[in-house]
């Protein structure tokens, strides 16, 4: 009980001391906030004012027909150039795309000869080559077919094909990228504001000043994973339901009090990581460079930037213990997908106890950074 | 110039025909109305001051009056508010005039070793002081020498500046200051916190040194008033103003008092000294009960002996002051006592019980004050706030109830070093807030102090020195049984002993630093070499000099700082196999069910299909019911259901077009739209194939379209993202460094070398960077290496030229890092600020996702301009493209154009002088 009353009150300094650091709180206010939206808005992964152009040697209705099927905001305005120019064209980074449409293509099309478009895409241009490629190519096939069904009604597909995009209709991008938006910062933010923490307390001499008081390392420790991780819960919360839910217009289709129950156990295990490497670096410099070192990794590997599937298979074996990656997933069956804890509750179990097995050992190693202390 | 060996006793008086001498000459430092501010703080208010020529002139006053600024000011270390400060006969705020005065002026700021690296070798601060003013390599080496030999630090010129004690850290910094002979010597409370012995050291090295440049004027602050009784002249200053200037006994005589420090007192304005009287200590009765009893403790950290065999005994009731300097093991005593440190031998034990680390019953007994009180508010230790109330002048009736209260809580109280830097009021009234709880309380209170007027008001002290207690008793006992003046001289000839007892021990050494003086009076030699004063020029030579000798230095500290050069190295790699493995856009084994409700021919033709289409998709068991469906895309078990109609073979056979449903679970965008343009995709060439079950009527009026993908045939991501990662690492890992390498230099102190020395500022930032680049091509290598070897990705293009463009693009990037340090203050905010200001712009807007030909608006502006854009196009190119490198030419005229626009930036935001 004695020990309850003293996490409570630690806990009540910690945010005291975090409240007095304006410039913290600003950038607190900030990372879920303008933050969250410009990274959700900025970029996305539909194809959008891709370059394009055409080479068009075979100068028919047909041909110009298909040049004005691509248009803004999707494509920039076709754009003409000869064949001899492709190669220094796409060397530059000039065009994503290059179509070239052959000599007598409408004609060998209406002899049924079946003509060739070539169609040349940058290959560099990850997100948007394969995509943009296939997008292409349904535009041209879609053209040509109905330009032919208007000589011929028997040109047309026999089986009809309706692909439904489930739980994100039309494709926006910024549902999926404003909520990992928010897990990135909840993992940045965490670890930072609870390392910072305990650094803060050693290098101003008051984590000796509370050692020689009737406290233990637990009660330290376990007061500055409440304190910390109920500020960014507050915030999450906000951010969620100011940002996501009103200016993003994004939908939640599952259950918030479930989502923020799984953000609490992610919580749990991304303020032990802060104390971890608070407790191991010497200085304020040493743990900003170690930061920057690992949230790469918790980030690039979560799924949240690039699906975890496409990972080696080794390292999905070792993704699999990163919460961060559970954190997307469960986030992603919640949030657009409407799940239940039915479906996210193996992931609630990763978390907790990954999160407890390193609360377990930074805890630990806390105990021993305190004994040599010097 | 030669100087004398060093000599322990003090020297005679100065002679008095010199002051005759020097008052015909005209005020080394002439100040007028100087007036400056921190916010809303008055640091100083119109001071007006001359301070004459060649002296030994003393700056006291307690901390926080200003003393500090004033010397920064005159130092051209600060930068000058209102007021004008006249400094060798010219406007010390006239860039100019700093210009050419500062080899002529030394300058230490304070804090022990403020302005050294400290990971650097004694040897190495000091003779990168000596390039900086432009000595030649044999002047350094010939000086450096002499100046090791003269303050005994001969015997340890490679041990790194950190490991060294206050006082030799003082020595190191002095080295460094006059190894240049300056005209005008700066001292900022140079003997702060340093033990008895060193100071004594100190101040005769001083003296010696004025001897052998008796034109040289010294200008030094102190808090310790007792030191400044012997200077020529004095000036005493209180909330940024001049009490009083004169010689000391001119100070004395006016206010008729025996000693500075009560003469500072008398020098206060009246409404200060209210309510102060001189300190009485009634005699205390003694006690039977032990409250500390100490035996043998020890404490060792590896080899390092912090404390040896410390035993003690202290009654309930007594002050019992600790006296040493930093570093002797006060602390760490203390430490033990509290419990807050296990001990390596020995027991303690607080009121009978014993006392082990985490006891928590022991410390419910004592109240513990740090040295750094930083506080937080009334929820932990109250005692803080009652000694704050008293430092900070709350009525002692406020503080009284507190009082009360922390005697209830604690019986003992330990205290660090309470009162360092607070005034001699402030410091008599807490010390009568002491003697009230000791003798009308009975609260045993266990103090460290390094002042000896201190330790005279203690009921017993102990004297420690290097982890050993020299002697224990009643102060005035140890002064009488050495026979010494006063306290301090007692305290030296015990150290004295110790010292002399460890060298019976061990072998001698002929340079220990308590060798005594074989030569009283030196021959000295004419002082400085001609000409060696114009060597501060402006000869191009000599700035490339010095900015070779930023460089040296930089690349040595970043060898010797194991966490800086992990990251520099193992950093880039790890995140190439990050980035390499990590980043990936292939979409493969997409895993999907079929709900198919015709289970014809036809239908399972039309399934095989996709499951055929091996490695893109994956079949796993099929669905029956559209619930099941949703509940299996929901818990992502499957990312596409395909339903199939009732009676679709059937449908097909009579051309009456049936509908195939593909749900794609989209919830990852990026996946979603890709999953959606296979299923068309496969779908679409099924029907285009005649010769499959569906194309029963295959249309006859179609297109091939063929895709060439160019640069990368297979589509696989690796081959693009492999390339592009350098271009993401060498600007990311090279600006926090050189970010962090600047700003650090401005939170721990040594950038005052910057602002004191004839460096420019192109100089030092140029020095600064050049190891940077160096470290970044090694990582540009290490990382072409990495792609070759760990990733299998060949390079189509120009290895020379691509490592041309790599040099202009880490050139640029430092130079990112040098123009973010200018204005951020911490090492922290550095590190953030530089990765949210790189990574933002190089992973959004310069190709890395999204070609920087399809971006719009700011987006493209920010692409346009950022120099990733360019260089990953390069990187790219070279790797997949086989770019020529006429094309990568344009990329290098960007490149190289951005590096002066970076520089520029980060000279007009570089400051010459502290604001």
């Amino acid at each position: 009980m004695n020990s309850l009353i003293n996490i409570y009150w630690l806990g009540v300094k910690e945010l005291k001391s975090l409240l007095s650091d304006v410039v913290m709180v600003l950038f607190l206010i900030y990372a879920f906030t303008a933050a969250i939206y410009v990274q959700s808005t900025g970029t996305s992964s539909e194809v959008n004012n891709a370059s394009i152009a055409f080479v068009d040697e075979d100068d028919s209705g047909l041909s110009q027909e298909l040049i004005n099927a691509f248009f803004p905001p999707r494509f920039q305005a076709p754009e003409l150039i000869s064949a001899q120019d492709i190669d220094v064209a796409m060397d530059r980074g000039q065009y994503m795309f290059v179509v070239s449409i052959p000599p007598r293509f409408e004609l060998d099309l209406r002899a049924a000869k079946k003509p060739q478009i070539q169609l040349n895409i940058d290959a560099t241009a990850m997100q948007q080559a394969g995509i943009g490629a296939n997008y292409i190519k349904n535009i041209l096939n879609d053209r040509i077919s109905n330009f032919m069904s208007r000589q011929d009604k028997t040109n047309e597909q026999p089986i009809q094909l309706v692909v439904r995009k489930m739980f994100n209709p039309n494709g926006t991008s910024s549902w999926f990228t404003s909520v990992v938006a928010i897990i990135n910062q909840i993992s940045l933010l965490t670890v930072v504001l609870t390392g910072a923490a305990v650094i803060r307390e050693r290098e101003h001499g008051t984590l000796e000043h509370l050692l020689v008081m009737p406290l233990n390392a637990f009660e330290i420790a376990l007061a500055k994973v409440w304190s910390n991780g109920l500020v960014i819960l507050l915030a999450t919360t906000l951010s969620l339901y100011a940002v996501v839910y009103q200016a993003l217009q994004v939908p939640i289709a599952g259950s918030v009090p479930l989502w923020l129950f799984g953000v609490v156990l992610y919580l749990f295990f991304a303020t032990a990581l802060g104390i971890f490497l608070g407790t191991i670096s010497r200085s304020m410099a040493q743990f900003a460079l170690l930061i920057i070192l690992v949230i790469v990794v918790l980030q690039l590997l979560s799924g949240g930037n690039t699906p975890v599937e496409s990972q080696p298979d080794w390292l999905q074996y070792f993704t699999y213990l990163l919460p961060s990656r559970h954190f997307v997933s469960f986030s992603q069956i919640i949030i657009y997908r409407g799940g239940g804890l039915s479906a996210v509750w193996q992931h609630f179990l990763v978390v907790a106890s990954v999160g407890i097995g390193f609360f377990a050992y930074s805890l630990q190693l806390f105990r021993k950074s305190i004994a040599v202390t010097k | 110039m030669k100087l004398g060996l060093l000599r322990l006793r003090q020297l005679p008086p100065r002679p008095q025909k010199l002051d005759l001498i020097f008052m015909e000459v005209p005020p080394v430092i002439s100040i007028q109305g100087v007036v400056h501010r921190y916010g809303k703080t008055l640091a100083l208010n119109s001071v007006n001051l001359d301070i004459p020529a060649g002296k030994m002139v003393g700056l006291i006053g307690p901390d926080g009056v200003g003393k500090s600024t004033l010397l920064g000011l005159i130092a051209g270390a600060k930068r000058m508010q209102e007021g004008r400060i006249d400094v060798l006969g010219g406007d010390i705020a006239d860039a100019n005039h700093r210009r050419i005065v500062c080899p002529r002026i030394a300058y230490m700021p304070q804090g022990l070793g403020k302005n050294l690296y400290l990971e650097l070798s004694v040897r190495d601060n000091i003779d990168f002081m000596a390039r900086l003013f432009g000595l030649s390599r044999s002047e350094r080496l010939a000086k450096i020498d002499e100046l090791l030999q003269a303050t005994g630090l001969g015997p340890f010129p490679q041990r790194p500046a950190g490991k060294l004690s206050g006082g030799m850290k003082q020595k190191v910094g002095l080295c460094g200051a006059l190894v240049h002979e300056p005209d005008l010597l700066i001292l900022d409370e140079p003997t702060t916190g340093v033990d008895p012995l060193s100071r004594q050291q100190f101040w005769t090295l001083i003296d010696d040194i004025r001897r052998d440049l008796p034109s040289m004027s010294v200008l030094i602050s102190t808090a310790y008033m007792d030191e400044a009784q012997r200077w020529d002249w004095i000036v005493a200053m209180d909330d940024g103003q001049v009490l009083s200037t004169g010689t000391p006994a001119e100070l004395m005589a006016k206010t008729g008092t025996a000693d500075l420090e009560r003469c500072f007192i008398k020098l206060l304005p009246d409404e200060k000294q209210q309510g102060h009287q001189e300190l009485t200590i009634p005699p205390r009765t003694s006690n039977a009960e032990i409250a500390i009893d100490a035996k043998g403790l020890t404490r060792r950290f590896g080899d390092f002996v912090a404390v040896d065999r410390v035993t003690l005994s202290i009654e309930r009731g007594e002050i019992f002051g600790f006296l040493g300097s930093n570093g002797c093991g006060k602390s760490t005593t203390m430490k033990m006592l509290t419990g807050l440190l296990p001990a390596t031998e020995g027991t303690a034990t607080i009121f009978g019980s014993s006392v082990e680390a985490g006891s928590l019953e022991v410390r419910k007994n004592l109240g513990y004050m740090t040295q750094a009180f930083s506080l937080y508010g009334e929820l932990t230790v109250r005692e803080n706030l009652i000694l704050d109330a008293r430092l900070y002048h709350i009525p002692p009736g406020k503080a009284k109830a507190r009082i009360d209260e922390l005697v209830d809580k604690f019986g003992l109280l330990i205290l660090d070093e309470p009162t360092s830097g607070v005034d001699p009021i402030a410091r008599d009234s807490f010390w009568e807030l002491l003697i009230d709880l000791s003798r009308n309380q009975g609260v045993t209170i266990f103090v460290t102090t390094h002042f000896m007027n201190e330790g005279m008001r203690c009921d017993r002290i102990s004297l420690m020195h290097a982890g050993r207690v020299l002697a224990c008793d009643a102060p005035q006992k140890l002064v009488s049984d050495r026979g010494a003046p006063n306290l301090e001289e007692a305290f030296i000839g015990y150290m004295e002993d110790a010292i002399a007892e460890t060298k019976t021990q061990s072998a001698p050494k002929p340079n220990s630093e308590a060798s005594t003086a074989k030569d009283p009076h030196p021959t000295s030699e004419p002082v400085g070499m001609p000409g060696k004063k114009g060597s501060h020029g402006s000869s191009p030579w000599l700035g490339a000099k010095r900015m070779l000798a930023y460089a040296a230095n930089e690349a040595n500290q970043i060898i010797r700082d194991p966490v800086r050069l992990a990251f520099a190295f193992i950093g880039s790699s790890l995140m190439m196999l990050v980035f390499g493995y990590g980043i990936t856009t292939d979409i493969e084994n997409i895993r999907f069910a079929v709900l198919d409700y015709d289970q014809s021919p036809q239908s399972r033709a039309y399934v095989q299909q996709f499951a055929a289409a091996v490695p893109y998709f994956e079949m796993k068991a099929p669905v029956t019911s559209p619930d099941e469906a949703l509940d299996r895309l929901k818990s992502d078990d499957v990312s596409l259901v395909l339903e199939i109609p009732p009676g679709f073979g059937r449908d097909l056979k009579r051309d009456r077009r049936p509908e195939v449903l593909a749900q794609v679970d989209a919830a990852m965008t990026f996946r979603g739209e890709t999953v959606a343009q296979y299923v068309q995709g496969i779908h679409n060439r099924m029907l285009n194939e005649a010769a499959t079950v569906m194309s029963s009527r295959s249309s006859r009026y179609v297109a091939e379209i063929e895709d060439r993908y160019m640069y990368n045939p297979t589509f696989e991501s690796l081959y693009s993202i492999v390339p592009s990662v350098p271009a993401l690492l060498l600007v990311l890992i090279p600006a926090i460094l050189m970010a962090v390498s600047i700003v650090r230099e401005k939170e721990l102190g040594s950038m005052i070398n910057f602002y004191v020395t004839p460096t420019r500022k192109m100089e030092y930032l140029l020095g600064k960077q050049l190891p940077y680049i160096l470290i970044s091509m090694v990582n540009y290598f290490i990382l072409c290496a990495m792609a070759l070897f760990v990733f299998g990705v060949e390079m189509k293009g120009s290895f020379l030229a691509l490592t041309a463009c790599t040099l202009l693009y880490v050139t640029a990037t430092t130079g990112i890092g040098m123009a973010v340090s200018t204005f951020t203050s911490s090492q922290v905010a550095a590190v953030f600020i530089t990765a949210i200001v790189t990574m933002l712009p190089t992973i959004q807007f310069s190709g890395l996702l999204q070609p920087v030909s399809t971006l719009t608006g700011n987006a493209k502006v920010v692409g346009t301009l950022w120099p990733t854009t360019y260089y990953m196009h390069s990187s790219v190119g070279a790797y997949t493209k086989g770019l020529s490198p006429f094309l990568m030419l344009q990329d290098m005229l960007f490149l190289a154009v951005s590096i002066p626009v970076l520089w520029a930036i980060a000279w007009l935001g570089l400051r010459k002088q502290e604001v």
